[in-house]
């Protein structure tokens, strides 16, 4: 698309509405939101990119290709998940640390949990749709 | 004993990374997996036949009764033994066999699994975990039958194969789950206990009938035969040891298990004795009309197999010591003749009995192998085959059962043609003068021709030395049948009696047999093929297969458009039968609630965006109309306060119209609109559709509404999982695990979507 003002619009809108799927994200627990949100608004937020820049632009900004998100959240998810048998407990039992962190609150494996299905939403979701995008390029 | 079932799993798992470096002489190391479980399993003899059975308890999956409990009597030990014996001589001969094959790792470790999962068979005291293993003896097999893949016929059979065995194996399963359900209980031992209840159930005919169409698949019963002379595809070390000694006695051995279960009442014998009859004398009489030699030995294997089950279904001590006794018997003379034909393959290239003949004069040691394989076979005195026939004789003289001539002449009869067809697979090979176009043959490597000059002998050993392995592997065998303490001792000479002379009948008849009949074509019996199963199950193929493609091409057609439509209209006449049928409609406009202006203004926009949606006439347009449907529907969920389900919501709604447009532009630009029959048509099925899920909403409305589980998670989120968002909580914390398959289920959509899209840019590139 050629329009000039989301061109630029964009270039301020990804670094802000990243932070704000990770506020999102780490809110979840306690107010709306989660994972699985947080996960779709950053995606959104490359989609746009891609949208005004080309989908070969928004994969040089990321590190890795997107799929590669997906077997990192899925990891990062089953870990925490496993974790607890270590400490001897069922599976998916919630450890938490007993203080609160600043500015990111209570940690727990809960959180682990989301922030796994954070990655693994984003990379889901770009991998289908650049996929596609650059098919249809 | 855990380690010692599963070290061939381990084995096969340890062979995809090392396999490779396995495929020259080093090969041979794997022997020592069967050969140290040989010596493991033959450390217990003393205590097992000593009447000391041991136990092995894991727990597994306690609540669902599936323990991993193990349990070594006599029966399982003698199987254990000729698993693990003949399968360290198949080892040791496959390494030659097999040698130079670009696949031998994957040989090895088919083959080390199906060992695995046959010890699992016979050890397993849970009918859950022994039907476990019984499925992975299946599998096995089939990947090798059709180890050849790139041979059609191979793969033929061996589809023909697992198909007959799994399905009777799913048979087996539910008669198990059955009796387990019957006897409350899934472990064996506990079932013997309570037998006579299992046996006096209005069930406990439908449980023999599952049972035994597991056991008659797997042993390869008529009209289940035909599957296992198909198997003969496999290379040859696995006929010897699959299709011959152990896998097809799994069926064999299950009957003899679920005995002092199931056993001794008339509707255990007369199936039994029936269909094992049947099975030994069509077996028998088919195999020496055959001039391959596999499958001589494949029809007489079957014939011998059906001797098993016609003795376990007479059921009498003598019979069930007799059939231990010919289960040894069998495997020793069997792998014997099936190892000396691999040889003759290997070496001639040809198994065609017609053309095979002096081959003693350039391998005399796989000549002596197969010449004391065929005098075990014919029940030539000073051989365990003697002593085994004369048992079969004894065991059919001495029932209490009626019809007692003819049982006993059937036995002489197949008997008869069993001698002829030993001959004929290990003399007649190697006897008369050699033709030319075979004297370029030579002996093989003697990791070859050792393994069944040694079960050879073996046959001799104990056949002049009963007592020795009588006392030790088979009394306890059969006392374990009859859960009895005593065995009777096994003896060479019963004296000059009826037993005696039927035997010597036997042996000069067989022997007239093979020295005149002619070696007639195979198509000599038309009787026979007419009522051949395997037609009947290649035409039940084809109808099923028929019925597929039909299937497929009217119901699968690819259109989206149309599995919608017949989706919908299967919801709709299902919902609307549950509507009319059900309780009677009541819907009262009292419970619902107010209704705000905003809510008023958010339907009118979603009228008409679902009218601008219908009616328009560029797809850009549609689209953006559906989007607008869903964020009405996010409006609706932020009133009715569920912030979580509307952000995804808009986010989700956000990322398909992105998605839409993109796909948009690929398609081409002029609208090809459906006729409007076509539109009323789907008009109709949509409104119909709609309106139900209305009623159905509306009338939900009368049910009280149970709280308890929202006050459960309200009430808990904050102290058992220290979160104050109730739906995440949810998500992360209570039914994590649902969370955790979900995103597995993301993850594979993802990887569809990108294999998918990638392959065909690379096809498209190609061009």
């Amino acid at each position: 698309m050629k329009s000039i003002i989301l061109k630029t619009a964009t270039e301020y809108l990804l670094p802000i509405l990243l932070l704000f799927s990770i506020f999102i994200l780490l809110r979840g627990h306690y107010y709306p939101g989660g994972g699985f949100v947080g996960g779709l608004i950053a995606s959104i937020a490359f989609v746009l990119h891609s949208f005004t820049h080309g989908v070969n632009s928004t994969l040089r900004l990321l590190p890795v290709h997107p799929s590669g998100l997906v077997p990192f959240g899925l990891v990062l998810s089953a870990t925490s998940m496993l974790l607890p048998l270590m400490a001897g407990k069922p599976a998916m039992t919630g450890l938490w640390i007993e203080e609160p962190i600043p500015v990111i609150g209570m940690i727990g494996s809960a959180l682990f949990f989301d922030i796994g299905v954070y990655f693994l939403v984003i990379g889901v979701v770009l991998t289908i749709l650049f996929s596609i995008f650059q098919y249809s390029e | 004993m855990l380690t010692a079932v599963l070290a061939g799993f381990f084995v096969s798992i340890l062979l995809i990374p090392f396999g490779k470096y396995l495929k020259n002489r080093l090969s041979v190391l794997l022997v020592l997996l069967p050969a140290l479980l040989f010596g493991y399993f033959a450390g217990f003899i003393p205590a097992v036949s000593a009447g000391n059975p041991v136990y092995s308890h894991h727990a597994w999956v306690p609540s669902a009764g599936i323990n991993l409990d193990f349990h070594l009597d006599g029966l399982s030990l003698l199987f254990c033994l000729l698993i693990t014996g003949i399968g360290t001589l198949v080892y040791i001969y496959a390494v030659a066999y097999m040698k130079g094959h670009p696949y031998l790792d994957r040989f090895f470790a088919y083959l080390s699994i199906f060992m695995a999962a046959m010890l699992g068979v016979v050890l397993s005291d849970n009918v859950l975990l022994l039907f476990i293993f019984w499925e992975l003896t299946s599998i096995s097999s089939f990947f090798l039958i059709g180890f050849n893949n790139d041979n059609a016929d191979s793969r033929k059979s061996s589809i023909t194969a697992l198909a007959i065995t799994a399905g009777g194996g799913f048979l087996l399963m539910a008669g198990l789950i059955l009796a387990g359900y019957l006897s409350d209980t899934h472990s064996i031992r506990e079932m013997i206990l309570s037998n006579a209840i299992l046996k006096s159930h209005s069930l406990y005919g439908l449980v023999l009938l599952l049972v035994f169409a597991g056991a008659f698949t797997k042993s390869a019963q008529f009209p289940f035969h035909f599957w296992l002379p198909g198997a003969m595809k496999a290379p040859t070390p696995v006929s010897a040891y699959l299709h011959s000694a152990t896998m097809v006695k799994a069926g064999i051995y299950l009957l003899a298990r679920l005995f002092p279960v199931l056993g001794g009442t008339d509707y255990w014998t007369v199936p039994l004795v029936i269909i094992g009859g049947c099975t030994m004398l069509l077996g028998a009489i088919i195999s020496i009309f055959k001039k391959d030699l596999k499958e001589i030995l494949a029809y007489s294997t079957i014939s011998a197999l059906g001797v098993l089950v016609f003795l376990i279904g007479v059921g009498t001590e003598a019979a069930l010591t007799a059939a231990a006794v010919f289960i040894l018997v069998h495997a020793l003379y069997k792998a014997t003749l099936f190892l000396v034909t691999g040889i003759i393959d290997h070496e001639t290239q040809t198994r065609d009995i017609s053309q095979l003949s002096g081959l003693r004069k350039l391998m005399l040691p796989v000549a002596i192998a197969g010449a004391l394989a065929a005098l075990s076979s014919a029940g030539i005195p000073l051989t365990l085959g003697f002593i085994g026939k004369d048992l079969i004789y004894e065991a059919t003289l001495h029932t209490k059962l009626n019809f007692l001539f003819i049982l006993t002449a059937i036995a002489v009869i197949t008997n008869i043609f069993l001698v002829s067809a030993g001959f004929l697979a290990g003399i007649k090979p190697f006897t008369g003068s050699l033709p030319e176009r075979l004297s370029g043959v030579h002996l093989p490597h003697w990791f070859m021709w050792m393994p069944p000059l040694i079960l050879a002998f073996l046959g001799i050993l104990f056949g002049s030395f009963p007592g020795w392995v009588g006392t030790s592997v088979l009394q306890p065998a059969a006392a374990a049948i009859t859960n009895n303490t005593a065995g009777s001792p096994l003896k060479i000479w019963h004296g000059f009696n009826l037993v005696l002379l039927l035997s010597a009948v036997t042996i000069v008849s067989g022997t007239l047999l093979y020295l005149f009949k002619k070696t007639t074509a195979a198509s000599s019996y038309p009787l026979l093929s007419a009522i051949s199963a395997e037609k009947t199950f290649k035409r039940m193929g084809d109808y099923v297969k028929g019925f597929s493609t039909w299937y497929s091409n009217t119901m699968h057609n690819g259109f989206l458009r149309s599995y919608l439509l017949r989706i919908i209209i299967f919801a709709v006449l299902l919902l609307a039968y549950r509507v009319i049928n059900g309780e009677p409609l009541e819907i009262s406009l009292a419970r619902i609630s107010t209704i705000s202006i905003y809510e008023i203004v958010v339907a009118g926009i979603l009228i008409a965006a679902v009218y601008m949606t219908v009616t328009s006439t560029s797809r850009l347009t549609a689209v953006v109309g559906t989007s607008v449907i869903g964020y009405c529907i996010c409006l609706m969920f932020v009133f009715y306060s569920a912030p979580d389900l509307a952000m995804t919501q808009f986010t989700i709604d956000t990322l398909t119209l992105v998605l839409f447009v993109f796909v948009l532009f690929r398609l081409p630009p002029f609208l090809n609109f459906a006729n409007s029959k076509v539109r009323l048509r789907d008009g109709i099925v949509s409104t119909s559709f709609g309106v139900l899920i209305g009623i159905i909403a509306l009338q939900a409305l009368n049910e009280p509404i149970q709280t308890d589980i929202s006050k459960f998670y309200g009430e808990n989120a904050y102290t058992m999982a220290k979160g104050r968002n109730v739906v995440n909580v949810i998500l992360v914390d209570f039914r994590g695990m649902d969370t955790m398959f979900e995103i597995v289920v993301l993850s594979i959509a993802a990887l569809g979507v990108f294999s998918l899209i990638n392959l065909r840019l690379k096809s498209s590139e190609k061009e």
